[in-house]
């Protein structure tokens, strides 16, 4: 592999657009980060009042979505990026869409946080906790390895999301076992299995996230990884 | 780093190539194999030895007389080197478009009748109306300029010129058609139509084509060639070139970090 290109452009423009994409995708993927992370503390914590704010912040992401696409478009007509350039343009348009998406899956955890009736489902469902963490992790690890150029990284995220898996399909069974247990609480357990699915689906977009900083590093995709199987999943 | 590309069938082979001006060495020893297929586009910055390995392929730089090549070069498996090798020959097979658009000071017609005349390749008026016609309607120079045969090529757009030019290396028949920096005196628009013109003669000839606009050769070549001091750097498939360099100095060029 050649090593990473730090030499500046002759067109010192260039550099700057791309520093200033840089900067955008840290700031998206930050907010991006903290909106799991409020998202599932409004959760675990009931707090309805920090689940709006949640949901309202959403918007700033999406703002931040627009604002890559705009800058990548533009740089790639005043520019006509290639070879490496040009991968990190094009990687960084999807990467700021799958983090948009992100932002999406925590909203949607947020807005279910007022729906759950007040029961105490923590106790069936603790898989949920752990296993945002381990979504977190994916996405600013992945998000690391953007920022550090860092293709051995971006590597090992892709091959830890079946971590998240497992837990999904842990807590997946769990609140099966409870609805059918407990037959009034299927209104909160449909909303946490949604949830759960949320989670699983950010660690999906964290390794999709990894794959395109991989591709953009080095050229090649990854593709010889294993993906492992949802056992959930019907599309397969 | 040479790649050596085995398919499709080479039309020309050049072999450890190495070109000397006096005691200084502008080529060090390149080998590459050009084919009909593909139009092959060398890329490299300002005296990295593009032209003048492209002049190798039919003898331009024996006009310089303290220009001297070693290594073979192969046409159809001749060498075009040998003693043997009619130059006058050679250059009707393998033409060559200038930077400058260099039309003759005479009529268009004259311009594209004037190799097929002394090539002989025509035996009557009627056959030689018809090389014209045809060559002009190759380099889609034909509509623009059917009622004024008998004006000067000189009268023309730089961009007709340059169109006639190329019709004037298709009348004597080529195989090979070597272009150094054909568009660059060229405004966007006739430089879209010489491009577009690359294209459709693609797979008629072989064509070998010198650029300093990257985003030329991206468009009109399937394979490129980096050239830089002498050396060639890397030569492959153009899509990998442009978008997965393997050699760190290819992609310095190609990304604008170049010096």
């Amino acid at each position: 592999m050649m090593t990473p290109n730090t030499t500046k452009h002759t067109v010192k423009a260039f550099d700057s657009d791309i520093v200033r994409l840089r900067g955008l995708v840290a700031e998206i993927g930050g907010r991006a980060e903290l909106a799991i992370t409020d998202a599932m503390t409004a959760l675990l914590r009931n707090d309805k009042a920090l689940a709006s704010t949640t949901i309202i912040k959403d918007k700033e992401i999406d703002d931040l979505e627009r604002q890559i696409d705009r800058l990548v478009i533009q740089t790639m007509a005043l520019r006509a990026p290639m070879a490496d350039d040009l991968r990190v343009l094009v990687s960084t348009l999807k990467i700021a869409n799958k983090i948009e998406r992100i932002g999406d899956y925590a909203k949607n955890i947020a807005k279910r946080v007022p729906l759950l009736d007040d029961i105490d489902w923590a106790e069936t469902a603790d898989g949920l906790e752990p296993m945002s963490k381990a979504a977190i992790r994916l996405v600013s690890d992945a998000l690391n390895a953007y920022a550090q150029r860092d293709a051995d990284l971006a590597m090992q995220v892709c091959n830890r999301d079946k971590l998240v898996d497992d837990y999904y399909s842990a807590v997946f069974r769990g609140l099966v076992d409870q609805m059918i247990a407990t037959p009034d609480h299927v209104n909160s357990g449909v909303h946490l299995m949604f949830i759960a699915k949320n989670i699983e689906r950010i660690g999906d977009h964290a390794t999709n996230i990894a794959e395109m900083v991989y591709f953009a590093i080095t050229g090649r995709a990854i593709i010889d990884r294993d993906r492992g199987s949802d056992p959930l999943d019907m599309t397969d | 780093m040479t790649q050596n590309t085995v398919q499709p069938d080479p039309k020309m082979t050049a072999r450890d190539i190495e070109v000397f001006y006096g005691q200084k060495k502008a080529i060090n020893g390149v080998s590459i194999d050009i084919d009909m297929e593909n139009v092959t586009a060398f890329i490299g910055p300002s005296g990295c030895g593009k032209s003048t390995f492209l002049r190798t392929l039919n003898r331009m730089n024996d006009t310089i007389p303290s220009a001297r090549v070693k290594g073979t070069i192969m046409l159809d498996g001749e060498d075009i080197y040998s003693s043997s090798m009619d130059v006058v020959q050679l250059r009707a097979r393998v033409g060559m478009v200038f930077q400058k658009p260099n039309p003759f000071p005479k009529s268009i017609y004259d311009n594209i009748a004037y190799g097929p005349r002394i090539h002989g390749l025509a035996s009557d008026k009627e056959e030689l109306d018809q090389i014209v016609e045809k060559s002009l309607q190759r380099a889609g120079l034909w509509n623009e300029v059917k009622d004024r045969l008998s004006e000067s090529g000189t009268a023309l757009s730089g961009g007709q010129q340059q169109r006639l030019c190329i019709a004037r290396a298709i009348a004597v028949d080529p195989e090979v058609i070597l272009m150094d920096e054909p568009c660059s005196a060229l405004d966007p628009i006739a430089t879209a139509k010489i491009e577009e013109l690359i294209h459709e003669l693609r797979g008629k000839y072989a064509i070998v084509i010198v650029t300093h606009n990257m985003q030329q050769a991206a468009r009109v070549s399937q394979r490129t060639a980096f050239f830089h001091l002498g050396d060639m750097v890397e030569y492959g498939e153009t899509s990998e070139m442009f978008t997965n360099p393997q050699q760190e100095k290819t992609r310095d060029y190609i990304t604008g970090r170049y010096g």
